[in-house]
């Protein structure tokens, strides 16, 4: 008896939270290196396991046979297709947990409500009362949202951008609804049809809100949508009085935040612009477009293969092109000949390349490229005019010189891979069709510049015969 | 707790996030990216605490599928992360 007094004691089960979300912040705190970062995500798994060992102690939580249902459910669903997804598609199921997680918060957030009616004492106090209504609505918009993001990246819906006449005022309108309801209900009104008006205007604003952005901006939408869900996380937490959630949840809005903003700097675009919508598909006026053929250096294999060998100092320039084409495993293989010949070889990440923060080392040390040879920007920049040759493969816009020079190109200031400045660039690519933005790019034009033509992985495969024959 | 009691904890904790995430480098943006989702998962628990007490049809099955919705949330996040983290290796 006197256990099980002492385990249901609201105090103990508030000091096990406190464990929890101090597990949180070290999984984050190590995720700040990759040989600890493993570790960090072990360590916030177990926080999460004592967070649901905690609450399951709570005096008043019971029916366990729905508790065991629903988590069999979710445990059926997400092992599988976290055990099964291949590392190109990780921003859907990002996108995907993402959606899940909001949809619970809004369903969370609406059986409170419906509980506090039904229990006779009308609208709950305002303090709870308010964050509910907050973590309705967000929860709602990135549920759907997600759910949108997913759909454009596994292209079960067109990336382009869909929109209709008057998209903002639409989306401003139905922000409207939902704020005004949620006021209505705040202001006094008991009412759960108010209450279900806001989750389907929130719902219809999260599908408006993600439909007109275009594909490639997707990364930011996914990185927004994280944050949202963090944040109705929190907000349910001030209405449950659950200091983890609001600790937990905070990280995630305060992550996704910083995450946002990282990649919209690094688009050049900012935040306002993405979700006006409309880039990826609404076609950007080419600079200097004089309809002019000039002038490009085409190479082949055996002397890209010499060119490399020879070096002292190669830097891969991967793009997202190197993804679809699947030739990251080649790379790596050509990478290895390489290096048994003596030559140093880099890979330069642009922050952007791949479709969300990171994703491109993902995919190379899936292909078994080791990390501490993944160069950050500001790392790898200095380290171009001592580079003998710059392989860029599938990468077009983020090599771009333009950014850093024609004051009137659409992509200037965005930061760059300042691969011109090696000794020697060879340029693999399908054709010379511009890159998706549709501007030119003067890198390819340039004279220490000379183009590989074709599929990425078989060019890659041509090279890499060519250097084990030398 | 009170309300601003939970305000201040919820502050501080949006500048501890800020600091923690600011030091991870982009290399590992995707996994963190991935963590956080799961650690979002927390919402689970929102789930948890209302089944019980929940009267009718409605609310329990809107519990059920709030702890499911949860559970994929955080199984699948924290696994679909540690896989990435696996194969960041140096060379050996």
């Amino acid at each position: 008896m006197y256990t099980a007094t002492f385990l249901q004691d609201p105090d103990f089960i508030r000091s096990l939270y406190i464990v929890a979300f101090a597990l949180f912040i070290i999984d984050l705190r190590l995720m700040n290196h990759p040989r600890t970062a493993r570790k960090g995500n072990i360590l916030g798994a177990i926080g999460m396991g004592i967070a649901v060992i905690a609450t399951l102690l709570i005096e008043s939580v019971g029916d366990y046979g729905l508790i065991a249902l629903g988590v069999a459910v979710g445990t059926a669903v997400g092992v599988p297709a976290a055990r099964s997804v291949k590392m190109t598609a990780m921003p859907q199921m990002v996108a995907l947990f993402n959606g899940v997680g909001g949809g619970a918060v809004a369903l969370i957030s609406f059986v409170e409500y419906r509980e506090a009616l039904a229990g006779g004492g009308g609208n709950p106090a305002l303090d709870a009362l308010i964050p509910a209504l907050f973590a309705a609505i967000i929860g709602s918009v990135s549920f759907w949202g997600s759910n949108i993001a997913f759909g454009k990246l596994q292209e079960l819906i067109p990336g382009r951008p869909i929109q209709l006449p008057g998209q903002q005022f639409i989306n401003i309108g139905l922000l409207a609804v939902c704020v005004g309801c949620a006021i209505a209900i705040a202001a006094g009104t008991e009412s759960e049809a108010l209450f279900v008006v806001i989750l389907v205007a929130a719902a219809v604003l999260g599908n408006m809100f993600v439909l007109p952005i275009g594909g490639a901006d997707m990364p930011v939408v996914i990185s927004l949508l994280n944050a949202f869900t963090g944040l109705s996380a929190a907000a349910a937490g001030l209405a449950l009085d659950n200091v983890a959630l609001i600790v937990a949840g905070m990280l995630v809005g305060a992550s996704g935040s910083i995450l946002t903003m990282l990649m919209a700097e690094a688009m050049n675009r900012s935040i306002a612009n993405i979700f006006k919508g409309g880039f990826g598909g609404v076609s950007v006026a080419p600079a200097a477009g004089d309809g002019e053929a000039k002038p490009v250096r085409s190479t082949d294999p055996a002397d890209v293969a010499i060119q490399l060998s020879y070096a002292r100092k190669v830097v891969v320039a991967p793009g997202y092109g190197l993804a679809v084409a699947q030739a990251q495993h080649t790379v790596r293989e050509l990478a290895d000949a390489l290096e048994k010949r003596g030559v140093e070889v880099l890979y330069a990440i642009h922050p952007v390349a791949g479709r969300m923060p990171g994703h491109m080392n993902v995919l190379l040390a899936e292909a078994d490229v080791p990390y501490d040879h993944l160069k950050e920007m500001d790392e790898i920049n200095p380290e171009f005019p001592q580079t003998d040759v710059a392989l860029v493969i599938g990468a077009n816009d983020v090599t771009n010189p333009a950014a850093r020079e024609q004051t009137d190109s659409p992509i200037y200031g965005m930061p760059i891979l300042d691969v011109d400045k090696a000794a020697s660039v060879i340029v693999l690519k399908r054709s010379m069709n511009t890159g998706f933005a549709g501007i030119d790019n003067p890198l390819f034009y340039a004279e220490n510049t000379s183009l590989l033509f074709g599929d990425a992985k078989e060019s890659v495969q041509k090279v890499l015969k060519e250097v084990e024959e030398l | 707790m009170d309300l601003l009691t939970e305000l201040t904890i919820l502050v501080l904790a949006a500048f501890v996030g800020f600091e923690v995430i600011s030091k991870v480098p982009n290399t590992l943006h995707t996994p963190l990216m991935s963590a956080t989702n799961a650690i979002h998962g927390i919402v689970l628990l929102g789930g948890l605490y209302l089944i019980g007490p929940a009267e009718g049809f409605l609310n329990n099955f809107l519990c059920v599928i709030a702890i499911a919705f949860g559970t994929i949330n955080v199984v699948g996040g924290f696994l679909v992360t540690d896989r990435m983290l696996e194969m960041f290796k140096r060379r050996d």
